[in-house]
């Protein structure tokens, strides 16, 4: 019998390096010191205290940013209950909804400059600021402007009215098109905002306070605060606000959920995942390659949708895990602003340190690790594009959210197997599928647990396409018809 | 010689079975002149635990089942609590009832089975959305089953408020377990023989006796819950139950009474989950081929 003959690797060392291609920052307007955008203006914090926002990928400090107190916070209520009672919350749906479709181009008047300061300040590569962040947070704005006078279409036999003000807390993994997904919505249902961005990135959300302030929104009606934890505890806990929405870990969304059981505030949460994508052995290996990588170091992996536990079926798994290194190697690692890099800098000194962890925790399980042998920036925050072979269910590492560029693969035999371990977890946010064949597509897509599922394709996300999870991933829509119900009543 | 006449052992349901609480402990049920009606099942945090298990079990035969196969089935319910509707008119009347109140709670009962099995296969179409990304993809969006529903149904009504805190759970492709009123449980069994008769596989519907006050935090922290629905008023209650709901994000939803029993749709959403679906398309773009 003929023995199957492995192929040699690919050699990439051609000689031939690309060539930096840095996208210019010198047309971005940032200031030294950032304040706090309450009542359509930028007022000093009450305590007077500042942090230093900095640039993870060369660890230089970009601004100061003032931290908002619960007094700064209640003021921040105060002035969007004003705007709610006295102009917004009575406005005609049609005239909110120029508003919003103003903010929405003036973002793409402006999509460069927020692009390249939201790679400064969160690492992500510029192409995808570029491409993906920037474009969909104007987008979504002009997606959810055309809903604010539709609303009696949406829910029939009802009649919908809005809420008052909404506590908006975000993540540092998607800064502005988080931003984008909260106010959006909520301004189109006729509420208004206290929106507080993540420690580590609120620069771009302190862009889009200058331009909504230049836009014309009556003052209040959207309000942007900066700090840390206990500014949006100071939220969560304010008297005045009638719904809270927050993106971000499944620990601290479970603390506001019981932190408000004795109230009648609202609650949309959007929490972690540990998103299975399966590959079968009839998939089109290549594109589901390109859908591995996609799905796991897309953003570094900071991802709450990220496909990070792997499952190819047996009789595929070498070849794919084979094609999987290969692609890895070409995987480039550096300066987020450049044009030609793949996988930017880890979004802080603190997140690194914990996918540090979970590498050593993945090591000492005794999985497999494989890195890619790219060169390393020898300043800031970096982490390897890493694999784990021969990992199981009961791996900490395939149980719990990493938040980086670690893939878990698991082998599978048959449908019925990948589906009861694809589904045993407490996360249920997304999954992907890989397969040629339509009724498995279908088969799979229904009985995978996760709010969204992708098959033959990874981490697409639209305005018009409602995204949220099953399970311990949280709970409400954001995105698409659905995403309206979080900011209604009934 | 005056024949005796056999008096019911009011038990509880799990799994499609009538057993009695594993606690072994009652609570007397008296009627207006103080005469013994039932020692009825004071059901224990085992019981319930019992009782998820079957709940989880029934799910994915249930939820998967076809809208069109559900509606038969809650129509099914339906025709037989109409057939045995002066059954529950006498059980209505011995824990207070006027006639009237209780020809019309059991007449109001068997028409919002009716109204929900008419839903079964068509709430799917009412909140399911094609949506038009921007990208070459195919994209739309379902109601799904959310999962394990607990069910702490009303306090005031023995009938009415059981079944119009089940039907749109079930319409709607999930499994449940319900604690049924404390002060007036005779129905609740009794329609359990209802349920039991109709096709309903053993574990869709659980059916507890027994006090909220007890169990009311074990509904709320049972890991493998996934939604709570909570028909009384307690503000005490709501507080710890949605403290406990944490524990694993579950989903809770409070009502008045009322406001269930007019029956409606979006009580159907309220226990789904939507899920997206995306797939590529292979070109999209102005088609060649013209008129």
């Amino acid at each position: 019998m003929k023995k199957n003959k492995t192929p040699k690797p690919l050699n990439f060392s051609t000689g031939w390096d690309y060539a930096p291609a840095p996208e210019s920052t010198d047309h971005i307007k940032l200031e030294k010191q950032y304040d706090l955008f309450i009542g359509g203006k930028f007022v000093k914090p009450s305590g007077g205290k500042y942090f230093d926002t900095i640039n993870p990928a060369t660890e230089k400090k970009l601004a100061s940013i003032a931290i908002a107190e619960t007094k700064d916070v209640d003021k921040a209520v105060q002035a969007a209950r004003k705007a709610y009672d006295t102009v917004w919350g009575k406005m005609p749906g049609a005239e909110r909804s120029k508003y919003i479709f103003r903010i929405a181009r003036m973002i793409q008047e402006r999509a460069r400059e927020f692009s390249v300061i939201e790679s400064m300040d969160g690492g992500k590569p510029i192409r995808e600021s570029r491409d993906i962040d920037i474009p969909l947070a104007a987008n979504h704005f002009f997606y959810y402007a055309g809903w604010a006078d539709k609303l009696n279409y949406a829910f029939p036999n009802r009649k919908p009215s809005s809420l008052g003000v909404a506590a908006q807390i975000i993540p540092w993994n998607f800064p502005l098109l988080m931003a984008a997904w909260k106010i959006a919505p909520a301004l189109a249902t006729g509420n208004t905002v206290v929106l507080k961005p993540a420690e580590t990135t609120p620069l771009t959300a302190l862009k889009l306070a200058e331009l909504i302030r230049d836009s014309g929104l009556p003052d209040g009606v959207v309000n942007i605060i900066t700090g840390a934890g206990n500014t949006g505890a100071a939220m969560v806990g304010h008297t005045g606000v009638d719904k809270i929405a927050f993106t971000g870990s499944t620990d601290v969304g479970k603390l506001i959920q019981k932190s408000i059981a004795g109230t009648n505030k609202k609650l949309t949460l959007e929490l972690g995942g540990k998103a299975a994508n399966i590959i079968f052995e009839d998939a089109p290996l290549d594109q589901a390659v390109e859908g591995i990588i996609n799905g796991i170091f897309f953003n570094q992996g900071h991802v709450c949708c990220a496909g990070s536990r792997l499952f190819i079926q047996e009789n595929v798994a070498d070849i794919v895990i084979r094609k999987l290194k290969q692609r890895m190697e070409t995987l480039i690692i550096g300066d987020p602003l450049d044009k030609n890099t793949d996988i930017g800098a880890i979004n802080s000194k603190e997140q690194l340190q914990t996918i540090l962890k979970y590498i050593q925790i993945g090591k000492n399980e005794g999985a497999d690790i494989y890195q890619s042998s790219c060169s390393m920036p020898a300043k800031g925050f970096f982490c390897k594009p890493t694999l784990f072979l021969n990992t199981s269910q009961s791996h900490r590492i395939v149980q719990e959210e990493i938040f980086g560029p670690v893939l878990t693969i698991q082998t599978f035999r048959t449908i019925e197997e990948v589906i009861e371990k694809a589904n045993n977890i407490p996360y249920g946010l997304s999954a992907g599928v890989w397969t040629d064949k339509g009724s498995k597509i279908f088969n799979l897509t229904s009985r995978l647990r996760a709010g969204v599922v992708w098959a033959n394709t990874y981490n697409k996300f639209d305005p018009t396409s409602p995204f949220g999870g099953y399970k311990e991933s949280g709970f409400g829509r954001e995105g698409g018809l659905h995403g309206l119900m979080p900011y209604l009543k009934f | 010689m005056t024949r005796l006449d056999i008096l019911k052992t009011y038990k509880i349901y799990i799994g499609g079975q009538f057993p009695r609480t594993e606690s072994g402990r009652y609570y007397p049920l008296t009627g207006r002149n103080k005469e013994l009606l039932a020692n009825v099942c004071l059901s224990s945090r085992k019981d319930f635990r019992n009782a998820i298990v079957a709940a989880r079990t029934a799910f994915a035969g249930w939820s998967s089942r076809s809208g069109f196969n559900r509606g038969q089935i809650l129509y099914r319910i339906a025709e037989m609590l109409e057939g045995r509707k002066e059954q529950f008119i006498a059980e209505l009347m011995i824990q207070g009832s006027t006639p009237k109140a209780a020809s019309e709670e059991v007449s109001c009962s068997v028409d919002l089975l009716v109204y929900y099995a008419g839903w079964c296969d068509k709430y799917q179409a009412l909140f399911s959305s094609v949506n038009p990304v921007a990208s070459s993809h195919f994209n739309f969006s379902v109601p799904e089953a959310m999962g394990v529903v607990s069910i702490i149904s009303s306090e005031e009504s023995s009938l009415l408020g059981l079944v119009s805190s089940i039907a749109p759970v079930i319409t709607g492709g999930n499994t449940c377990v319900v604690l049924a009123s404390e002060s007036k449980p005779l129905c609740s069994v009794t329609f359990a023989e209802v349920l039991n008769s109709s096709d309903v596989p053993g574990g869709v519907v659980n059916i507890l006796t027994g006090k909220s006050s007890e169990l009311h935090q074990h509904f709320a922290s049972h890991m493998d819950v996934n939604a709570l629905n909570y028909h009384r008023e307690d503000k005490k209650e709501i507080t710890n139950i949605r403290e406990q709901a944490c524990l694993n994000v579950k989903r809770v939803f409070t009502h008045s009474a009322s406001d269930v029993t007019s029956g409606s749709p979006y009580l159907i959403l309220e226990n789904q989950e939507i899920k997206t679906t995306w797939h590529p398309v292979e070109q999209i773009g102005p088609g060649k081929a013209g008129y």
